[in-house]
């Protein structure tokens, strides 16, 4: 079978490898480099359990194809805090009771990230409007909400 | 109250783990040397199996095996808990579109997925039955010519003579007093007639397993709510005994109730069998959603009241699509059964439900389990009598909610709730006033669910070496954060630290039994058998005090993790090296539940759901917005209140979406929405406008320091409240869900055009 070579930086190491045309970037990353933090459930882009950053940009790595990822930036929830710490999107995830099963949580928490990057002080109203793409099945998303609102307070604190 | 234990809101022992990607689903783990499965779903509603072609498929790269019904002989082919009808993959007949007919098993899921394509069934087709009128017709093809006892005595509940062969799957009756005599006492009979839709739980990790072979035991990793269960199963598939067969659930990416109970563990361990390789077998969302969804349901309901607005008597007859094969339907029924009516003084009961099969998805449990559907039957029954009686609805519910201690079913436990002001707390956060506003409509509903399923649970703790503490359990973390409440109460009854246990879980193998996770049951009964595993390590602990020091056990009391004796203290480390000689050993203790002392009266306890809403209906579109939500979690005591919060909240929002958008549709022979941009969950932008959640404690429930269990709760009368709030805003009385602007427009343009009272009512 064909294979396309892929050169990427995947949570800020390099990584090349031989792909398959049609692997996606969640398969690329659950399957072949085994960062299973990454969740995939629709794989029709509807429920945003499988948001990863390209670039800093939030893509659908279920449908995203892991040929279009070469030469691009790959962050996913393994590598969003630096240190053992948890990073404070993380962290207000925990305290404000944000997760439940789970599966959702890393999508959220990468979708917090591209979220507070572009708009650090976002509205209840704006943080909704930007996860009309997540969907959570346990929490009913209030305890979300906060989490990104409290997430919002801590990285500006830290500026 | 000490920080961490028993009663305050620790973070969640999982949550550093899943904010961080480390926490491991079935779907995360690969075993060496995995093959992949792919299904070959059925494209025929009901037929006959003419043949199956496989050579092609098998000669497609990678492929290891093609497996059909054909090559189950020597097995038994079929699963199911109550009624062992559900063949792992179809024998000689197809039941529903997307039933499983065969299994490519490959070296990659793509070398599957495109060998399945050239897997060629020849069907002959059968005369097909959607609803379950049809299925109950003169001359319906009859989908199952003979029955299948499973012989599990436990589920005698739900199990029935249905006499002559027909599509009734299961039937259940529940009857007391005279309900024509009450009827004709009445002064007012009230009839309403309601629809309940299909309903797919949509746990975010879709239905998975690994199965694998291995100096003849059967291992096999899944996302089962109740290993246990699936355990029997598939000991019963290959004759195997019990200690066997290892099914272990690693967390569950989501379950409410959809992952209890067999689901793919078969296809995944025949394929291992067939091949003598591991095997997975991982369904995409369309594949689960043809794997299980809710009943729907068909539901009249009649009740008789006095000129009091006291009820007199009441009538239900149920009626549901359970689709091809019974799984949990015949529980499900028999719960509902049991549920519709609330928690009400009612003289005079007949309830009669039927469970049809008919050529559909199989339908299984759901969160609330029966109580959606009939609550949402009975509670709209008593607001529109309530209307028409001219009494208050909370007023009315006021006269006829049992009190606490009152049975409102004869022999079972008596009401361990105070019902009257659960209800007072809801409509003061909603500011009720009996008073029509344009536009805007508040509801309320109450509900109490016979719940904790039948009493049985284990636990063991172990106190090593260093005085750390491991506790064994085989109730599943599916999300309901049982590690940390789990951890919580070990940690309180032992004395120590939380970071000092450990909650490993659910492994048939390793942990302790646990009959299911499911019915709200986990905090309450594996509570109580992880409180008193805890309590025997600890007397064996002063037991080895008294040894070590020479003294009498009664002289010997623990208190903060220290073991006391009249002239030493020992810590458990220092004594479980004391004992053993050097740090080495451990202390185990055992602790069981069953159906005996506080638990020989059932249900275990009652749950309860007491929610209100306040809806706006624009009037133009037919828009429902939630202003506000009021959640009641009377729960008896919070082992950690942002836990329950969380449960309420979580199950209050579920309901919301069934109230309002949800529903599977089948339109012909095959469901028209099988994934999840048709079928339509809440997002964050569905919240409601405000939430209020209240958290009663009144100790009155009896698992550790007095609590009982939820999560379920406020999802069982939700859609009956809101479909109040839509009445009170629209003038109009739903009589279906989900009410989507579509719908609620519908309505509103109906009664316009029609304005005469549509109520049907007998004064008698
Ligand atoms: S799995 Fe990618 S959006 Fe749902
Ligand atoms: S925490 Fe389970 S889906 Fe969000």
């Amino acid at each position: 079978m064909s294979t396309v070579t892929i050169d990427t930086f995947v949570n800020g190491q390099r990584v090349t490898r031989q792909v398959a045309p049609r692997m996606t970037l969640a398969e690329f990353l659950r399957d072949d480099l085994g960062l299973t933090g990454t969740k995939v459930s629709c794989e029709m882009q509807v429920c945003g359990a499988c948001t990863v950053l390209i670039d800093d940009m939030p893509v659908s790595a279920c449908t995203y194809l892991a040929a279009d990822a070469d030469s691009r930036r790959i962050t996913t929830v393994e590598g969003l805090a630096h240190s053992d710490e948890l990073h404070p999107i993380q962290a207000a995830f925990v305290e404000n009771f944000a997760i439940q099963c789970g599966f959702c949580t890393p999508g959220f928490v990468m979708m917090t990230a591209a979220l507070l990057r572009e708009n650090p002080a976002p509205t209840a109203e704006e943080v909704a409007e930007y996860m009309d793409g997540n969907i959570c099945r346990c929490t009913g998303y209030k305890p979300i909400l906060s989490a990104v609102l409290d997430a919002a307070e801590r990285l500006r604190g830290t500026e | 109250m000490i920080p961490q234990r028993a009663g305050s809101s620790v973070y969640r022992v999982d949550g550093k783990d899943k904010v961080t990607g480390a926490a491991r689903y079935a779907i995360d783990i690969k075993v060496p040397g995995m093959l992949h499965g792919h299904v070959v779903r059925s494209t025929r509603a009901h037929a006959k199996i003419v043949s199956i072609d496989v050579e092609e498929a098998l000669s497609r790269p990678g492929v290891a095996a093609v497996v059909t019904g054909n090559d189950l002989t020597g097995l038994f082919p079929r699963f199911g808990h109550i009624i062992a009808d559900h063949p792992i993959l179809a024998l000689d007949r197809v039941r529903y579109y997307g039933e499983p007919v065969a299994l490519v098993v490959a070296r990659t899921p793509y070398e599957a997925a495109d060998a399945a394509d050239d897997v060629r069934v020849h069907y002959e087709d059968l005369p097909v039955v959607i609803t379950p009128e049809e299925a109950l017709a003169d001359g319906a093809p009859l989908l199952h010519e003979t029955s299948y006892d499973s012989g599990d005595r436990s589920f005698a509940e739900a199990r029935s003579e249905v006499g002559a062969r027909t599509n009734v799957a299961h039937m259940a009756v529940l009857e007391w007093g005279d309900v024509e005599a009450g009827l004709r006492e009445a002064a007012v009979v009230v009839e309403s007639t309601v629809q309940f839709p299909m309903h797919y739980a949509y746990a975010m990790e879709p239905y998975n397993a690994i199965a694998s072979f291995d100096n003849g035991m059967l291992e096999v990793i899944s996302t089962a709510q109740h290993p246990f269960q699936v355990r029997d199963d598939l000991a019963r598939i290959f004759s195997l005994p019990l200690n066997s067969v290892r099914v272990r659930s690693p967390l569950i990416g989501g379950g409410y109730g959809s992952k209890s109970y067999t689901k793919v563990e078969p296809l995944a361990a025949v394929a291992a069998w067939a091949t003598g390789r591991p095997v997975r077998v991982a369904l995409d969302v369309e594949g689960s959603i043809h794997t299980t969804r809710a009943d729907s349901a068909t539901i009249h309901v009649r009740s008789g009241f006095d000129a009091d607005g006291r009820i007199l008597a009441r009538e239900f007859d149920i009626l549901f699509n359970t689709g091809a094969y019974a799984d949990n339907g015949p529980l499900v029924l028999t719960k509902c059964v049991h549920r519709c009516f609330g928690p009400y003084r009612i003289p005079n009961l007949r309830v009669r439900g039927r469970a049809v099969y008919t050529n559909t998805v199989p339908s299984s449990s759901y969160r609330g389990f029966g109580a959606p559907q009939g609550s949402f039957a009975g509670e709209t029954n008593l607001d529109r009598a309530a209307d028409i009686l001219g009494i208050d609805p909370a007023q009315l519910r006021r006269i006829n909610l049992v009190r606490p201690g009152e049975k409102h079913i004869p022999k079972r436990r008596g009401m361990d709730a105070d019902l009257v002001a659960d209800l007072d707390i809801v409509t003061s956060k909603l500011g009720w006033r009996n008073k029509p506003t344009a536009g805007r409509g508040i509801g309320f509903a109450c509900s109490a669910s016979d719940a904790g399923a039948f009493p049985l649970s284990t636990a063991t703790v172990r106190i090593l070496a260093d005085g750390s503490v491991l506790v064994l359990t085989g109730s599943t973390e599916m999300g309901q954060g049982s590690k940390t409440a789990l951890a919580q109460i070990a940690a309180t009854e032992l004395g120590v630290p939380l970071e000092k246990v450990q909650v490993v879980q659910s492994d048939t193998a390793t942990t302790p039994y646990e009959r299911t996770t499911g019915a709200s049951r986990t905090t309450t009964l594996t509570g109580l058998a992880v409180q008193r595993a805890c309590c025997d390590a600890l007397s064996k602990m002063e037991e080895i005090a008294a040894d070590v020091s020479g003294c009498r056990i009664e002289e010997v009391k623990t208190a903060e993790g220290v073991v006391a004796g009249p002239d030493f203290e020992y810590r458990f480390d220092q004594l479980v090296a004391e004992w053993f000689g050097g740090r080495q050993g451990e202390i185990v203790g055992h602790g069981v539940v069953r159906r005996a002392g506080d638990l020989e009266e059932l249900p275990p306890f009652w749950e309860i759901g007491m929610v209100g809403v306040e809806v706006a209906v624009d009037e133009e579109t037919g828009l429902v917005n939630v202003e506000h939500l009021v959640t009641v979690g009377d729960v008896g005591y919070a082992i950690n209140p942002s836990l329950v919060e969380g449960q309420d909240l979580g199950a209050a929002t579920q309901g919301l979406g069934g109230a309002l958008f949800e529903q599977l549709i089948y339109d012909g022979p095959q469901l028209v929405n099988p994934n999840v941009v048709d079928y339509r969950v809440p997002r964050m932008k569905d919240m409601p406008r405000r939430i209020s959640s209240v958290i009663v404690e009144r100790q009155d429930g009896v698992g550790p320091y007095g609590a009982k269990g939820g999560g379920e709760g406020s999802l069982n009368p939700i859609a009956a409240a809101v479909a109040a709030a839509v009445a009170r805003a629209t003038g109009v009385w739903p009589d279906r869900l989900p009410l989507t602007a579509e719908t609620v427009w519908g309505l509103i343009r109906a009664d316009r055009q029609l304005p005469s009272d549509t109520n049907e009512v007998d004064d008698a």
